[in-house]
């Protein structure tokens, strides 16, 4: 399944999961190169979401394997799984309403105890975030949606983490945004951290991606260089359930 | 003048005494939704681990201060560890029931440990009074003021500038989003539990020495300022919780300069209801939040209940109703007298609670509405005993409806809430209507049972006369529960976002639910005003309730049958094993944290 020349980062290997009765997952396998940014596309209800959950310990599978950096996650709890270098943009953001910008900011780097480094990284985000400088002292729940996915970005980053996990980072946000978005996940990238985005927007996540996988009701059906994907048709029909449908 | 000035020292002094609970439940409200019902008992423990310090190892007051904190945070730890971790995954109500097992537990150690009787906890402190304006002061009122405000003060710094009170706050606005921050959530619910121990605790040893007595009666009372504090100030809001506490502090002390001491809890719970009704969210709180409170669905445990065929049921029936005739000591009638009575009060809640999902935590105050009903009909009026059994039942299904019906608007935990606090009102109203209801001398010489002119003396006629009701009451639920009105109730208890979009109103529906059940409680407790003969504000107390939530959940919520079930189970079962009574309410307790833990949906499952 590996379309990546580079050396794997994050290992998903035949993950199967359940929610009660119901499977979501099938013999799930995804890997994210190091130094690469790898997508997720899938409509609703793909499994998606759980993809995410499952790499942040926020899920349990019932069996398959997940490995980073070529040790097994299963097991482990959440704190434990950010620790080893995994941060998140959950989806909608998820900031911490009623703490300031700077504080939301200065969570992200929790698992770390090197203050002076940390205040240094607090400057970095200012210089990659502008518009976020002037809004250190407001409540994080008074921003709008495009600076509070900026914020999220930067708290993700504050960890030093050497995967970022997004779960569609471009949701909601004015067309102007999402540009802005898409253009600061390749900065970011290109700073050495590797990305897992999950997005429903194909066309823009296969723009920025180097592989891409799809999802469709909890089975890969397609996977391979996102440049190749992109003028796939069956990328289309996969979101629209089918060749029939489109 | 003066007096003013001393009311409002008082009331600011109370404040802080309130202050130092309603701060720890909004702590662990914030970060785990929850509403700890048994802080009460951690200020009780804290009470008597101070009475221990003062009296018996004649300890000096700081290092009472150190040795109460301590210990009573190491018991909010173990809470935390034994009672509520390992309920983290599963339905909603599970840890607020647990922690009203818990504090059934405590009490009940407490009790069996230094005996029920008051005991005095002499104050350290020197007993002088300092002129303050044309108001005193003593030594002690500056010992919780100052307590009260240190201990804001480092609460605020920890919150503010410490790693693991950021943690707290993040993990309290957003849990999850919190755990991708890597923050450990478990350490954060042990760090708000030692915390809120241990404020707890010293507050249950100011308490006492202000008062120079403690007993066990202490803990429901302080759990309930608590939570009305906390409430008032917004759920899980810390700077809230304590201007909440001084408001109510203040609100009880004018109330008591103004009308008397009897009503200084009266003042407490109907500021509660007034701010739940007009502020549910707290008075501080900005209209942007909304209660995050779950559909009161997900807030029951699912699950499958036990089909029973028809005629076994009808066997059963026929067994317990030829009894009887059989030689059964009296004493084995009195005991199944009390399992139906129970059982009528149970199917009551089980179709409140279970069938519309209104966790009701005043239920007993049905009860006494029914009885001082019934009882007083009779009384004054002559009415025949069975009429006046019916009036009583009428008069709870109505006043019980129309006192109720402010929580209508409610959801979850706030439901609960809102039904104790108007619960403990009913038994308020009650101790202070004098003119009416004999405030608390209570009414005595009430007739006793009777059917057309036919006393019912004999336990076998009481018997069949309370196991008769109890049948046609459960019959009529159960044809009640298969109707399409039973699955409208359902239906709102499942979702009522989803089933109003369908067209039912929700005010009509749980009105009918607490007519029908008003109705079974209030004949319960006509029939035991005649039983008992006497009765008073305190024969129908929280107590009580939740001795009828635990039959309900025993059962399964919502389940006729399994309602009767618990009821004989939970009043016969300590009977048959001969457990003495002073135990009885230690092991209702760890029933209701054995089913919590292990089946949350009852014996026979909820429906």
């Amino acid at each position: 399944m590996s379309t990546s020349a580079a050396e794997p980062l994050l290992e998903l290997t035949n993950v199967n999961t359940f929610y009660g009765q119901a499977q979501v997952h099938f013999d799930l396998s995804i890997t994210v190169g190091r130094g690469h940014i790898v997508c997720l596309l899938g409509g609703n209800a793909s499994g998606k979401s759980t993809t995410m959950k499952i790499i942040l310990g926020l899920v349990k599978p019932r069996s398959g394997e997940v490995t980073f950096d070529g040790a097994s996650l299963i097991g482990l709890t959440t704190p434990q799984i950010v620790r080893r270098g995994i941060a998140s943009v959950p989806e909608a953001r998820r900031l911490f309403a009623d703490m300031s910008v700077r504080e939301n900011i200065l969570m992200g780097a929790f698992v770390r105890n090197d203050r002076s480094a940390v205040t240094q990284d607090l400057d970095k985000m200012l210089t990659l975030f502008p518009k976020l400088g002037q809004r250190l002292s407001q409540r994080a729940g008074s921003l709008s949606g495009g600076e509070q996915q900026m914020v999220a970005m930067a708290r993700a980053l504050m960890s030093r983490p050497r995967l970022i996990v997004m779960d569609e980072p471009t949701m909601g946000l004015s067309p102007l945004y999402v540009d802005r978005v898409l253009e600061l996940i390749r900065t970011i990238n290109q700073e050495g951290v590797s990305v897992f985005m999950v997005e429903q927007n194909a066309s823009l996540a296969l723009e920025i991606a180097h592989e891409a996988y799809v999802l469709q009701t909890g089975r890969i059906v397609l996977s391979g260089p996102a440049r190749m994907l992109k003028d796939d048709p069956r990328v289309r029909d996969a979101y629209l359930g089918g060749p029939e449908a489109a | 003048m003066s007096s003013w000035l001393d009311y409002t020292i008082n009331g600011l002094i109370v404040g802080n005494v309130y202050a130092l609970v309603a701060v720890g439940l909004a702590l662990i409200f914030g970060v785990s939704r929850l509403i700890n019902f048994a802080q009460g008992s951690i200020y009780l423990v804290g009470a008597y681990i101070g009475w221990v310090a003062v009296v018996q190892l004649h300890t000096p007051l700081p290092l009472t201060i150190i040795f109460v904190a301590v210990l009573a945070a190491l018991v909010g730890l173990i809470i935390e560890r034994f009672g509520l971790r390992p309920l983290q995954n599963s339905v909603r109500i599970a840890p607020l029931l647990a922690t009203i097992g818990i504090s059934f537990v405590l009490d009940q150690l407490v009790m069996l440990t230094f005996s029920p009787n008051p005991r005095a906890l002499p104050s350290q402190l020197p007993d002088v009074r300092f002129q303050v304006g044309g108001g005193t002061i003593g030594p002690l009122d500056l010992l919780i003021a100052g307590v009260g405000i240190t201990s804001a003060l480092l609460l605020f710094v920890f919150l503010r500038y410490t790693r693991l009170g950021w943690a707290v706050r993040a993990a309290s606005q957003d849990r999850d989003a919190a755990m991708q921050m890597g923050v450990d959530v478990n350490r954060v619910n042990q760090t708000v539990f030692g915390i809120a121990a241990a404020l707890g605790g010293v507050s249950g040893l100011l308490v006492g020495m202000y008062y120079n007595q403690i007993d066990t009666a202490m803990s429901l009372q302080a759990t309930l300022k608590g939570v009305v504090a906390e409430v008032v100030g917004g759920a899980g809001n810390v700077p809230g919780a304590v201007v909440g506490s001084l408001l109510l502090g203040l609100v009880e002390s004018y109330g008591v300069a103004v009308f008397g001491t009897s009503y200084r809890n009266l003042f407490a719970f109907l500021l509660l209801v007034v701010v739940l009704v007009l502020r549910p969210n707290g008075l501080f709180a900005s209209a942007r939040q909304a209660p995050p409170e779950p559909l009161t669905g997900t807030f029951i445990a699912p699950s499958r209940p036990v089909r029973i065929p028809r005629w076994a049921l009808a066997v059963v029936t026929a067994a317990f109703a030829v009894l009887p005739l059989l030689p059964v000591s009296f004493y084995m009638l009195q005991t199944l007298i009390n399992a139906w009575l129970l059982g009528m009060l149970a199917l009551s809640l089980t179709l409140v609670a279970g069938t519309i999902g209104q966790v009701s935590l005043g239920h007993a105050a049905l009860l006494a509405i029914g009885a001082y009903t019934s009882a007083l009909l009779s009384l004054t009026l002559n009415v025949p005993v069975g009429l006046a059994i019916i009036s009583g039942g009428l008069m709870s299904a109505a006043l019980g409806t129309i006192l109720i019906s402010p929580s209508f608007r409610l959801r979850g935990h706030y439901v609960s809430i809102a039904t104790l606090a108007i619960g403990e009102i009913v038994s308020l109203v009650i101790l202070n209507w004098e003119g009416v209801t004999r405030g608390p001398i209570g009414i005595s010489g009430i007739p006793p049972l009777s059917l057309f002119g036919y006393d019912l003396i004999s336990p076998a006629s009481v018997y069949w006369f309370a196991f008769a009701v109890m049948v046609v009451l459960a019959l009529l639920q159960a044809r009640l529960l298969g109707s399409h009105l039973g699955r409208s109730f359902r239906a709102i208890r499942d979702d009522d976002i989803a089933a109003r979009a369908y067209g039912l109103g929700l005010n009509r529906y749980k009105s009918l639910a607490f007519i029908f059940g008003g109705f079974a409680a209030g004949v319960s407790g006509g029939i035991a005003a005649h039983l008992y003969s006497y009765i008073n504000h305190e024969t129908f107390n929280t107590q009580q309730s939740i001795l009828a939530l635990t039959v309900v959940i025993l059962g399964g919520l919502g389940n006729v049958v399994g309602a009767i079930v618990g009821a004989v189970a939970l009043v016969g079962l300590p009977e048959v094993f001969r457990i003495a009574a002073e135990y009885r309410i230690l092991i209702y307790g760890i029933v209701l944290l054995l089913l919590v833990r292990f089946r949350p949906q009852g014996l026979l499952g909820t429906i």
